[in-house]
């Protein structure tokens, strides 16, 4: 690292701490930016001399407080006096401040931070852009390279998304325990968007958008630090890890897909997978689970096995099994389906798949799943018609790409049928 | 004499390093540790997950496991264990034992990331 970068780190990760404060005590949020904003640039000018502080998010809170307050004494001398009874008003209002930075206010600030950025009249894109924007502090020109527009689109995006924001007015005093955790409920979620947005993105664009995967994970991390005790957080944590360390091997060169059977699993990353597994284990001591532990234990059954042939296909059955009852819904049905494929063979996987047809009749994947099907009962016809409906709905050409792939094969091995049909 | 140097950071910092960012600083960790081991003086090397990961058995009757890093000040480090387990329950098994053999104060109980054994004679 360069001599000045330590500072760029320090101001990262102490930004959503500061913000988060400085909301709390502006109640609003384009101050509060403005004011981290003004105790980056002393920051920037002072740390370097000085060395860093011992505690920089108290450090910048302090700051960015007291020069938006100069800014206010400022304003006020142009038109009187400020009066002593006011400057001595301040004095006692940073002692109160310093008192309040405590874990437990920041645990809050934080949350709520998050949370304003969850606003259900927002739509999901732009629920991720302004926690990207707000908490992560990633510049627009960053969101929008991650997310492929425009910078000008996406300086819209966020602009509007604060607006509304604005207007909802979010309660400053502290959560009370049923609202504390709907809270965190909201921002989990919101967290595991931001992953699926770098998550699901295609070979050719996986490296752009792969920094999305890694604030997701920070921001998980972050959350787990200030509720160490929720097993859904665990749960959220580890299924980030344990999906993001399979990065390295997911594309080929040409970024086409590579089918988790068919990974590099020498690639994967080890340490990721490592504290994956570690927070499943913590999690599974508290007899709490939640959809986000069974989807994180169904990613560790993969992780856990070296070759494709050892993995658990019957746990995992069982896993998405217990996923249906807490969160039915036909795609995890069609996950199930997949495990099913493997312990009870293609047919009990295709009767499984078949009434999800109306509900799923625009799903990429369910006309993959069911080509792939039909071609291990060898009804080779039938699955050519479904891999033809799948690279109609693809939504990427590495996904087309890889449906191609199997019709090729299917045409392949359909030749010497027709051979020998002939004869 | 062996000396144990214990690495001390601000985690969240130290997270939100680059990819590129950290391996530097490993690298050039790296070049520090080769020269250690040529001398045959360099002990195992381990890089600890997350304090996230981490389980803290405190050694009260009946102990008590609690989420999260050992947090209090008022006890110091005097030691540790490196040992392997299948998952956190066996982890937690043999601190137990070992709080049966030595009551009072805490372990706490982290996965190791990255692992690199010593070539310092026993």
């Amino acid at each position: 690292m360069t001599d000045t970068a330590w500072i760029d780190t320090a101001l990262t990760s102490a930004r959503p701490q500061a913000v988060g404060a400085l909301l709390r005590y502006f109640r609003n949020l384009d101050t509060a930016e403005e004011a981290y904003q003004n105790a980056c640039l002393r920051a920037l000018k002072t740390w370097p001399a000085n060395g860093p502080p011992r505690d920089p998010a108290a450090w910048l809170i302090m700051v960015g407080r007291n020069v938006a307050i100069d800014e206010v004494r400022r304003n006020r001398k142009q038109e009187a006096l400020p009066e002593e009874q006011a400057i001595s008003d301040l004095g006692d209002a940073e002692d109160a401040i310093a008192e309040r930075l405590d874990g437990s206010h920041y645990r809050d600030d934080i949350l709520r931070l998050l949370f304003i950025c969850c606003h259900p009249d927002l739509p999901a894109t732009q629920q991720i852009a302004l926690a990207l924007r707000i908490v992560s502090g990633l510049s627009v020109k960053q969101i929008a390279r991650a997310f492929l527009v425009s910078e000008a689109a996406m300086e819209q995006r966020i602009t509007r998304a604060k607006a509304r924001v604005a207007e909802a007015r979010v309660p400053f005093e502290t959560p009370g325990a049923v609202e504390r955790s709907e809270r965190l409920a909201a921002v989990a979620a919101m967290i595991y968007l931001i992953f699926n947005e770098g998550y699901s993105a295609s070979g050719d664009t996986a490296e752009i958008r792969s920094p999305l995967c890694e604030e997701a994970i920070r921001l998980a991390r972050l959350l787990l630090r200030l509720f160490q005790s929720e097993p859904e957080i665990m749960g959220l944590t580890a299924l980030l890890l344990l999906q993001h360390a399979r990065t390295a091997a997911r594309f080929d060169e040409n970024g086409a897909v590579i089918l988790l059977d068919d990974q590099d699993r020498s690639l994967w990353n080890k340490p990721m997978i490592n504290e994956g597994l570690a927070l499943i284990d913590k999690a599974m001591r508290h007899r709490r689970s939640g959809p986000y532990q069974v989807q994180a234990a169904i990613s560790a059954l993969h992780a856990r096995a070296e070759k494709p042939e050892e993995t658990d296909w019957t746990q995992i059955d069982l896993l998405y099994g217990a996923l249906e009852v807490m969160q039915p819904s036909p795609v995890v049905t069609l996950n199930r389906a997949v495990a099913v494929s493997k312990v009870r063979g293609p047919q009990a996987a295709l009767d499984m798949i078949e009434p999800l047809a109306a509900r799923l009749s625009n799903y990429f994947h369910y006309f993959g799943v069911r080509g792939a099907l039909l071609m291990q009962l060898e009804r080779n016809d039938e699955a050519r018609i479904a891999f033809d409906r799948a690279i109609a709905l693809a939504n990427t050409s590495a996904e087309a790409a890889h449906i191609r792939m199997h019709l090729d094969r299917l045409i392949r091995d359909s030749k010497p049928t027709a051979a020998k049909a002939a004869k | 004499m062996l000396y144990a140097i214990l690495c001390y950071n601000d985690e969240d910092a130290v997270g939100s390093w680059t990819k590129e960012q950290d391996a530097a600083v490993m690298k050039k960790l790296a070049v520090v540790q080769d020269n250690l081991r040529k001398q045959g003086r360099l002990g195992p090397v381990a890089r600890l997950l997350p304090t996230t990961a981490a389980t803290t058995l405190r050694k009260d009757d009946p102990p008590l496991v609690l989420d999260g890093p050992f947090a209090e000040t008022k006890e110091q480090l005097l030691g540790f264990y490196l040992v392997d387990c299948k998952n956190l329950d066996e982890a937690l098994e043999v601190a137990r034992d070992l709080g049966r053999a030595n009551p009072g104060g805490a372990y706490e109980i982290r996965p190791v990331g990255t692992f690199v054994p010593g070539s310092v004679p026993a």
